[in-house]
């Protein structure tokens, strides 16, 4: 594990430069993977948890992003289920929603928060 | 008053109909059927589906029970023998008596057999019902030979049937053509010529004297001129005789050849008793379609309301596949009608005859044949049913459509009393009606119409009919890809060719709304591709791909991915195969043979992907794109290279087309096959471009795909040279690109094309839309840049950040678990808990 920098409770997870538009990465945090997104058009970065529960693996942060009427979501790369990036739900079966990071972009750097 | 007595002798298609049809009135009567074979009535029209694997059970079309919960009394297996109009009974061979009001002749008819010395001798047999079926089946065992006797429609099936069991298939006809009720002299002589070209033997204009022992097989024909044939079976199906003997018996009328007389109303001479269908004849004349069976029994049933319908006769025209090859004959089709005139084309090359009769003064089609290619059979039909005046030079519905063809005939040119589905007597305005009250699909249009049920003859012209009646309703068949572009793939592609866009943002920005999706990212990604064929992971089209490429491999069900290196053509050296076998030993990859001739390499995690590619490069492999929707591969058999029957190098074409045409992204994912002889083992006729080689060059098949629907492939060109081959595929792939919808494959694709395979034909070979050079230059530009994008991507330390399970860390996927199975590693299921392996990093 990189040495976590704490500032506050936020923890740096990677370079702003290692999120391609439109695309997620997945960090660890502590014990936790979260997919991380930055989004292609407004450049807002987002974060939810990169297990699919529907086809239990850890695979979020590899979907193709977009946006469902005004939603943003991430398309899940095994079933093609959307999850809201905002909210962590599952715009096709509601019990299979996830759960969402507080995320920031900070001195050049993606941030989480922990325990968030 | 009690219930009048109904009692229906014999339960065949016709029987069985009457039935269904009085049982579904509200009239309050009792029925008895009484059947003759021991089971219940079943599609005969589809008797010989059985030899291709059909079970016999799948031919019902009711049981003893639906019989018993209509109320209706029914004894199978008990033929009756006797009708007694005084008493109004009728008695059965086990002496079973019942008494009618109204008695329903249905007994059907029978094969007849040619009264020659010997023609009962053992494995001297008739094709009419499932017992016959399993006659003809236990007398093919283990022989090599099988005779038909009787070249018309049903001796044709039954040759086909022999065929199919294995049989070297003869069929000896006495008349001098094939199919003379249906089919002119052109018609007839080119069905003889695909026939014998597909090995089924004929003997026109030969009269069997005797059937006598044989020598080398079991039976011997001699025939009136000399000359004999030796088999070891006979079926005989020299045409059909009606039962009408129980009828004759009872002092009815009969026809001059066989039938029990009927009127309008389907009345015999007493009018208590009533015949329908095969039995029954109408004007000296017997229907030997089932459709025209239908009519009469609805006749019949209606005598008995107060609305009486009439049988005035019914159109014979018929449309069917024999062996494979495709007839039609429409109305007059021998141009008997006083004053009649003819067209005809025939194409000796493609096998194909058409022709066309038309009225004195070239205002009315009267009749047709089609041979080899019957695709406007519904067309004429419809002219000829419904006298539509007939354009300027009708001779265009023949000619081979290039420029300035005939339109096919719109579903919207009909009027409503259009009969669209024969079998069900359903009419276009029947079908609008249905839209009308709901029924949106084909699906709904079946279940409340019942059309395209029967012998689905009319399902392509049925669906033609819904959809322009749902256009006419205003329910749009909305064809955009999706929320964010108001688009069709093709549109797309036209913006994309004639703007030059190169990036997705740019067309979102000029084209699209919101952020894009699942749907449009990849699909405009790969439209992008088909025409710059820029490197799919460069910055600006990465976001645009599926998982699969973008981390160049297939993911698997746990999120780790496969490795499918390329082999062309399935050729592989041993130490090729080592290195395949040392890079699965050391990654402990769980190794398969794939469908398509290569080794499949699963459970890679994404940071081993870099190192296990890097080995194979090394070794000389390139990436498969198993991942792409893109060229799959080039199946190809061993040719002449080892193969003894081999006529050209199959591997070496095989080789070339696939390095010619990989990395080429398209609509959906497409794949190759090439054949060294006609065996096919290489199964070119089923991938969506398959080539075959001959003494005289290559012969090209286009669009046939296995898969959830499998699609035999058409033949497109043949005798081809290896330049012409390329070209055509060239032209036809880059056709494919720039017209399909998104997940069409080139068989979908085709079924869709306006046109058919005649317009294909016609832009690929003849270029009728000058589009030719443009097509091939198109195509050249995707060659030049080709890449294998597993070299580029190893060569660049930025997306090489990608291969790692965490951006921020080394570890890796801890939710991995595997269990071994027959020696291999295979992901765990959930209830498995013991002997779990779980990959430490
Ligand atoms: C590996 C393989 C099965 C095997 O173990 O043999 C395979 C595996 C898959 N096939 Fe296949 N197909 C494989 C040969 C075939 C064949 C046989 C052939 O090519 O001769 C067919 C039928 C032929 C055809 O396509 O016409 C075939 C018809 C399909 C279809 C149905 C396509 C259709 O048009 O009906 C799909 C689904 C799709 O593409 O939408 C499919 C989809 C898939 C996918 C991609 C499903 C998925 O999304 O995960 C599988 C992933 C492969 C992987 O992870 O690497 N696969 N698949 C074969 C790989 C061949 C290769 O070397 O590339
Ligand atoms: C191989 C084959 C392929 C065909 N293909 C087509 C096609 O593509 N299109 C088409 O339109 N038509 C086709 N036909 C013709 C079609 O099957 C007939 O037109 C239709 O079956 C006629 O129906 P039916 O009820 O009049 O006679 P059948 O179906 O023959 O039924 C008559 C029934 O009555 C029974 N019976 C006879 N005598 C008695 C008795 N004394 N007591 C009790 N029961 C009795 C018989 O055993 C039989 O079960 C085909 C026929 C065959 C054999
Ligand atoms: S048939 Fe189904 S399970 Fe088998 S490889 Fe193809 S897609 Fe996968
Ligand atoms: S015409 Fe036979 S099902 Fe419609």
């Amino acid at each position: 594990m990189i040495e976590d920098v704490i500032v506050d409770d936020w923890v740096k997870v990677c370079e702003t430069s290692d999120l391609i538009p439109g695309t997620g990465v997945a960090v660890a945090l502590g014990k936790e993977q979260v997919a991380v997104f930055k989004l292609r058009k407004d450049e807002a970065v987002y974060a939810i948890s990169n297990y699919d529960p529907i086809g239990k693996a850890n695979v979020l942060s590899r979907g193709i992003t977009g946006s469902v009427g005004d939603k943003i979501v991430v398309s899940s790369p095994l079933y093609k289920q959307h999850f809201d990036l905002k909210t962590g739900e599952c715009l096709e079966d509601e019990d299979a929603s996830v759960k969402t990071y507080a995320v920031r972009v900070h001195e050049g750097g993606i941030q989480l928060q922990y325990n968030s | 008053m009690s219930k009048q007595r109904i009692v229906v002798v014999g339960n065949g298609m016709v029987g069985h109909h009457y039935v269904e049809t009085l049982a579904a009135t509200d009239l309050d009567v009792e029925i008895t059927v009484l059947g003759g074979e021991t089971r219940p009535a079943y599609d005969r029209v589809h008797l010989s589906e059985v030899f291709d694997g059909k079970k016999p059970e799948e031919l019902s079309m009711t049981t003893r029970e639906h019989y018993k919960s209509l109320g209706i009394t029914a004894h199978f297996g008990d033929p009756v023998t006797a009708i007694n109009r005084d008493s109004k009974t009728v008695t059965t061979e086990l002496g079973r008596t019942f008494v009618y009001d109204k008695l329903i002749m249905a007994t059907g008819s029978y094969a007849f057999v040619p009264p020659i010395p010997g023609k009962d001798a053992k494995h001297c047999l008739t094709y009419r019902t499932i017992d016959d079926l399993g006659e003809i089946k236990a007398s093919a065992k283990g022989v090599k030979k099988g005779v038909v006797v009787g070249g018309g429609l049903l001796g044709l099936e039954c040759a086909n049937a022999l065929q199919n069991l294995g049989l070297e298939s003869h069929v000896v006809e006495f008349a001098p053509a094939l199919m003379g009720v249906q089919l002119d002299e052109g018609g007839s002589k080119m069905l003889r010529r695909k026939i014998e070209g597909l090995g089924v033997h004929i003997h026109t204009g030969k009269a069997t004297s005797e059937i006598v022992e044989g020598d080398e097989h079991r039976l011997r024909m001699n025939f009136a001129d000399g000359e004999h044939l030796e088999t070891d079976l006979i079926v005989f199906s020299a045409g059909i005789r009606p039962y009408d003997q129980l009828a004759r018996d009872a002092g009815l009328e009969v026809g001059e050849r066989g039938g029990i007389v009927i009127d309008y109303h389907c009345r015999t001479t007493d009018s208590d008793i009533y015949a329908v269908g095969e039995c029954a004849t109408l004007g000296n004349f017997i229907y030997g379609l089932v459709a025209p069976g239908y009519r009469m029994a609805e006749a019949a049933v209606s005598q008995l309301t107060e609305e009486k319908v009439s049988f005035a006769g019914a159109d014979m025209s018929t449309k069917l596949k024999l062996l494979g090859v495709e007839v039609g004959s429409v109305g007059d089709a021998h141009g008997r009608t006083e004053g009649a005139q003819c067209y005809s084309y025939c194409d000796e090359n493609a096998e194909v005859y058409k022709s066309i009769v038309v009225s004195k003064d070239n205002t009315k089609l009267l009749g047709a044949v089609l041979v080899g290619d019957t695709s406007e059979y519904d067309t004429l039909l419809q002219y000829m049913l419904n006298e539509i005046d007939l354009p300027e030079s009708p001779e265009a519905f023949i000619l081979p459509s290039v420029e300035g063809a005939a339109p096919a005939l719109g579903a919207d040119a009909l009027p409503d009393s259009a009969m669209v589905c024969s079998c069900y007597a359903v009419t276009k305005g029947d079908l609008c009606n249905a839209v009308q009250e709901g029924a949106h699909t084909m699906g709904a249009i079946k279940e409340v119409t019942s059309a395209s049920t029967g012998c689905g003859g009319c399902a392509a012209l049925a669906k033609q009919v819904m959809d322009s009646e749902l256009l006419k309703l205003g329910v749009e068949v909305n064809n955009d890809i999706c929320e964010h572009f108001a688009h069709t793939r093709q549109e797309l592609v036209d913006i994309v060719r004639s703007t030059k866009i190169k990036t997705f943002d740019e067309m979102l920005e000029k084209h699209g709304k919101g952020h894009g999706c699942e749907i449009c990212k990849p699909t405009i990604g790969s439209i992008l591709a088909s025409y710059w064929n820029e490197y799919v992971l460069k910055e600006e089209h990465i976001a645009l791909q599926d998982t699969n490429d973008i981390f160049l491999g297939n993911m698997q069900k746990d999120g780790t991915y496969s490795v499918v290196p390329r082999v062309q053509g399935g050729e592989i050296t041993p130490e090729k195969l080592i290195v395949l076998g040392e890079v699965a030993k050391e990654f402990d990859l769980y190794t398969k043979i794939t469908g398509g001739q290569r080794i499949d390499l699963f459970g890679a995690q994404l940071h081993e992907l870099p190192t296990i590619w890097q080995k194979l490069i090394d070794a000389g492999f390139e990436t498969g794109h198993a991942y792409g929707k893109s060229l799959r591969t080039a199946k190809s058999c061993v040719g002449s290279t080892w193969c003894r029957y081999g006529v050209d190098d199959s591997v070496g074409l095989a080789i070339n087309l696939e390095n010619r045409y990989k990395g080429l992204r398209t609509p959906h994912k497409f794949k190759l096959g090439v054949s060294g002889c006609t065996r096919e083992c290489a199964e070119a006729q089923s991938k969506d471009i398959g080539v075959i080689a001959t003494e005289t060059g290559w012969n090209l098949y286009v669009c046939g795909n296995g898969g959830m629907r499998p699609r035999h492939a058409d033949l497109f060109a043949s005798d081809l040279d290896e330049k012409t081959l390329v070209k055509y595929i060239d032209r036809f792939l880059m056709f494919y690109i720039r017209t399909a919808d998104r997940l069409q494959r080139t068989s979908v694709w085709l079924e869709n094309l306006e046109g058919g395979l005649d317009y294909l034909k016609a832009v690929v070979i003849d270029d009728s839309l000058n589009i030719g050079s443009e097509l091939e230059g198109e195509m050249a530009i995707n060659i030049e840049n080709y890449q294998c994008e597993w070299k580029t991507t190893i060569d660049n330390d930025e997306r090489l950040k990608r291969f790692n399970h965490f951006i921020n860390s080394p570890e890796t996927d801890n939710s991995l678990r595997y269990v071994k199975e027959r020696g291999q590693r295979r992901p765990a299921r959930e209830d498995e808990s013991e002997d779990v392996i779980r990959l430490v990093s």
